[in-house]
């Protein structure tokens, strides 16, 4: 399934391109190909609207990829997402409204950034609450740890002074090494 | 008390190790890119297509209700697809279901030839030139099918190619409860 | 008739690792002393063979013997010799071939290196990592053999993917794989431990640099894999969070953790459970990378083919490595002192602290890389986590860790006053926060995010300066110059490695910050303007490379009005049957990238192309190769050159140190 997806991806990936540049050219009316420098257009119609497109498509996973955003992949289902999300940007449709429509089709695979619910509570919150858990473990370890040095003591106070004398000294010269 | 915690403290890395390990042995199981469809047990959705055999006659979703139907996404340009037709030709001839097909992003030209040369299951195929009605069901690497019951609910999707196998135990039981 | 040499030759290195992994163990615990002295001549006989089959698989490859089925996957006759050499690792066989010769080679440093080290510790540390290495040999015989034949013998080869022929892949692996299977030393130094039951300051004296010089061929490899993707994936991104990329930054994260807590046991005896614990951890972790890139447990960019059969061996493999490692640890560890006693405040609590810190890091990198495969296996749902969730997760985790950066290196030993650190530092935060609103301001747009990391890499550059004035400063104890002689190399060597992540986190908030991207159709002659500069297109060439054909397109840059340079993005095919790859044009610059690469064709002289101004994007690398940099003065330092003329004292102050711990 995945070989002939990337034979055909790539006749239709080339087709879909070309395609998509001769549309663009044509849309970007009235600008034939004459000689002199002359500032070059954006891709698309409203360049805004195209960089939102890309924002929004970095954030979208592509299907028929191992691993990359539809912003990034040229495989012609990302080429027919993008041009999906075009045309729901051009009818006012919000971000929140476009993600949902991808999601209702592919689910929330096709999310990178995965939505806060049930099952992904652990995802969010996970790792502040592990952090949390091992601070809070450090302190109260610390402070055991202080205790039952207290109740047996190492050193006398004359040697705790001495060490933390030599301690400093050799602070200031050698530091960590 | 306090030394047994403590050393149980000490056991927490193995633990939480083989708790890993366990969702890794399961995970060499799954295939982390097949994407399950969020369209089960939902309706499926509206489509209006022309026929790929005839440009004149329309087919829409409200045309399928009903009766349980299979549709089946393919293209003259998949390999894959080669793979099921044989069993999607011979299952067509036991007339059980309705097979539609979905012509997804192919050429009129391309499509026939291809039914031509390897037979043609489909009572009509739709032609999604553009793949938007691909799309709209969440096709993303054909050849992908679609057991969808009387009431137009998709109930199972079937995501590569049909063998036989899936045939005999999921789609032909699952047709059987939905006819019933 | 050479890769049955080199099969031999693996099969008599699985005898050997069979030896070396057990005979040296028992024998350290019985004291034998025969068994125990297997250990130094079976790794350096172990690495030899394995250099005999690395050897016969590149002189397959320079010799373009096809009858070879992975010679034959991975490279063609045309393909340049570099390359040829390079595929070695180009696949999944030969790069566990690599694993393995690496390995194999720093169990050889460790024979050679080893002298001052009492006999029982050397033979559990090959022994443990003969045991790793046995591993590994029966993998690769078993499934993974770079040696099978494909017969008939293949006319032309299959070619290595054109990605990965670049400068880049002859390098990267290589130093990745130097740095991640480096760890194994620090990993069987704790398990030596473990087993001898001495952990003491002098353990962690020897263990140290073996660590301190995995972590920084680690660091060097990692930012060579993000430069490499950088110029080669013609998108301009340099990380993805993908799980390959993962799966080498958290042995890092680890590993930098475990730097920082030896440290602390060697210096004053303490951390001895945290530092085994994070020795076993980072090697573990390396491991694991190892599984996740070749089972197709997880999808990405990176991995080789799966096999679910190989999953499984490797899988039970890391069972036995690391599991058995942590129950070790379960078991020995709880009978390990306290070590010396510290404050609540005091440079070890802040250093632990920076443990817990790194370890949340490495934690939270490993949830999000395996979250989607938990939900999956246990059937609820299918989800996807990429760059969005970790850069909104893992950077506010690491942030208190940057800003203890500043603190941690002033506090003292056993009792740290914050007051006195708060004033010696004030002027630092107060040059720091200057800094986050200025800048921002200064590249035209003001924004919290690039503030923040503004603030908190001018504030670890500040009191590195303060740090380093403190004690060079002229005064009693002489000249500047002379106290800047005499300082110990360790020390620079954590200046400049943390003056690295200062420039890191420069580079990484300014690009993030400010970068620009345009994708525009340009005809021949056409302008666009990006960042300071304004791009022409000049027109196209054709041309061929060694084994490929292209397209070449030139770009005329301008900076007010006048010609900067040029820059020749190409489209290279091939072969026939492969896609076109692009090759972008970077004009690298201190203080930004100019990126210019060519889309598809729109007529028969325009193009779609994409340009980008990234600025301060060669800070990112610059910054790692700085903290590498300050890996290696660290290596350097006067205490290492002399441990060969210590040898004996060491092996006294050992003894003593072994009956106090």
């Amino acid at each position: 399934m995945r070989d002939d997806s990337r034979t055909g991806a790539r006749l239709r990936g080339v087709c879909a391109l070309v395609a998509a540049g001769l549309l663009a050219a044509t849309l970007s009316a009235g600008l034939v190909a004459a000689s002199g420098a002359r500032e070059a257009q954006e891709v698309g119609d409203d360049p805004a609207a195209e960089h939102h497109m890309m924002r929004l498509a970095s954030e979208l996973r592509c299907l028929q990829c191992q691993n990359q955003t539809l912003a990034d992949s040229n495989a012609p289902l990302a080429v027919d997402l993008r041009q999906q999300i075009r045309e729901l940007l051009a009818k006012g449709q919000s971000d929140e409204q476009i993600k949902q429509y991808l999601v209702a089709r592919y689910g929330d695979f096709v999310l990178y950034r995965p939505p806060l619910q049930s099952n992904t509570f652990l995802l969010w919150f996970g790792p502040a609450l592990v952090l949390l858990a091992g601070l809070a473990a450090l302190f109260w370890n610390l402070k055991r740890r202080l205790r039952r040095l207290e109740s047996s003591p190492q050193y006398s106070e004359a040697e705790s002074e001495r060490a933390q004398r030599l301690l400093e000294k050799e602070a200031q010269e050698g530091g960590l090494s | 008390m306090s030394s047994s915690f403590r050393f149980l403290r000490f056991l927490l890395p193995l633990v939480v190790f083989l708790a890993i390990a366990g969702f890794l042995l399961k995970g060499l199981w799954l295939d982390p890119r097949e994407i399950p469809s969020p369209l089960i047990d939902k309706p499926a959705p509206e489509f209006r297509l022309e026929s790929l055999e005839d440009s004149s006659r329309q087919i829409d979703r409200k045309d399928m209700l009903g009766k349980v139907w299979l549709l089946n996404a393919w293209a003259s340009w998949c390999v894959a697809c080669r793979e099921e037709h044989p069993l999607l030709v011979q299952f067509s001839r036991s007339a059980t279901v309705p097979i539609v097909g979905l012509n997804y992003k192919d050429t009129r030209v391309d499509g026939m030839r291809w039914l031509a040369q390897f037979g043609n299951p489909y009572v009509a195929s739709l032609f999604d030139e553009n793949g938007r009605v691909g799309i709209d069901f969440g096709v993303y690497a054909v050849p992908e099918t679609f057991v969808i019951d009387k009431l137009g609910v998709v109930r199972f999707k079937q995501i590569g190619p049909v063998t036989p196998e899936v045939l005999q135990e999921k789609i032909l039981p699952l047709i059987q409860r939905l006819n019933a | 008739m050479i890769p049955e040499i080199g099969n031999f030759a693996l099969m008599v290195a699985t005898a050997v690792a069979l030896v070396l992994g057990t005979l040296p163990i028992v024998g350290a615990a019985r004291g034998n002393v025969r068994w125990m002295s297997l250990a130094r001549p079976g790794a350096r006989v172990l690495f030899l063979l394995v250099v005999v089959a690395s050897s016969c698989l590149v002189a397959s490859f320079v010799h373009d013997d096809f009858s070879d089925l992975y010679v034959a996957t991975n490279s063609t006759h045309a393909l340049p010799l570099a390359y040829k050499l390079a595929a070695f690792w180009g696949g999944h066989e030969g790069s566990m071939l690599l694993w393995l010769l690496i390995l194999s080679f720093w169990m050889f440093a460790v024979s050679v290196f080893s002298t001052h080290l009492p006999r029982e510790m050397v033979a559990r540390i090959l022994g443990v990592m003969g045991l790793v290495a046995l591993g590994f040999l029966l993998f690769i015989i078993l499934t993974s053999d770079p040696f099978d034949r494909v017969l008939p013998a293949a006319a032309e080869g299959n070619d290595l993917n054109p990605l990965l022929q670049d400068p880049g892949m002859v390098v990267h692996p290589p130093m990745l794989y130097m740095g991640y299977v480096g760890f194994s030393v620090a990993f069987a130094f704790a398990i030596a431990a473990l087993l001898g039951g001495n952990l003491d300051a002098t353990w962690a004296r020897w263990s140290r640099p073996w660590t301190t010089v995995a972590w920084t061929f680690l660091t060097i490899g990692i930012c060579m894999g993000s430069a490499w993707a950088y110029y080669t994936l013609g998108w301009g991104g340099w990380w993805f969070w993908d799980p390959v990329e993962n799966a080498s930054f958290m042995p890092w994260l680890a590993g930098t953790a475990l730097m920082h807590s030896l440290a602390v046991t060697e210096k004053r005896g303490g951390f001895k459970v945290w530092t085994v614990l994070l020795a076993i951890f980072a090697f573990s972790l390396s491991l694991l990378g190892t599984f996740l890139v070749r089972s197709g447990v997880l999808t990405s960019v990176h991995a080789f083919a799966s096999d679910p059969r190989r999953g499984v061996f490797i899988l039970l493999f890391l069972a036995t490595v690391i599991g058995g490692s942590l129950a070790l640890f379960a078991w020995r560890a709880p009978k390990v002192g306290l070590g010396e006693r510290f404050e609540m405040i005091s440079r070890e609590s802040l250093l632990l602290t920076n443990n817990v810190l790194f370890l949340a890091a490495a934690a939270c990198v490993l949830l999000g890389t395996l979250y989607p495969l938990i939900l999956d296996a246990l059937g609820l749902g299918k989800i996807s986590v990429g760059p969005p969730y970790f850069d909104t997760v893992f950077v506010p985790l690491l942030a208190p860790a940057l800003f203890l950066m500043g603190i941690g290196p002033l506090a003292r030993w056993r009792k740290a006053s914050l007051p006195e650190i708060a004033a010696r530092l004030k002027w630092a935060f107060a040059v720091a926060v200057i800094c986050a609103v200025a800048v921002p301001l200064v590249e035209g747009r003001w924004s919290i995010l690039v503030a923040a990391g503004v603030l908190l890499a001018a504030w670890i550059f500040g009191t590195s300066l303060l740090n380093l004035w403190s004690r060079i400063r002229p005064g009693e104890g002489g000249r500047m110059g002379a106290k800047l002689a005499s300082l110990p190399r360790g020390y620079l060597g954590m200046l400049v490695a943390h003056t690295g992540v200062a420039v890191f986190i420069v580079g990484v908030t300014l690009v993030k910050g400010y970068e620009v991207e345009k994708d525009v159709r340009m005809d021949v002659g056409d302008t666009v303007a990006i960042g300071p500069y304004t791009a022409k297109f000049v027109g196209t060439s054709e041309g061929s490379g060694p084994n490929y054909q292209y397209l070449r397109g030139q770009f005329d840059i301008l900076r007010a009005e006048r010609l900067v340079r040029a820059m020749y993005p190409e489209k290279r095919q091939f072969s026939a049957k492969s896609e076109p790859m692009t090759d972008a044009a970077i004009a690298p610059g201190i203080t930004g990238d100019l990126y210019v690469s060519l889309g598809e064709p729109v007529s028969q002289s325009a193009w779609v192309v994409r340009v980008y101004y990234k600025p301060f994007i060669d800070w990112i690398w610059g910054g790692c190769l700085l903290m590498a940099a300050g890996g290696a003065l660290a290596l350097s330092d006067r205490r290492y050159r002399l441990a060969q003329r210590r040898a004996t004292a060491d092996e006294a102050a050992g003894a003593g140190a072994a009956s106090r711990a």
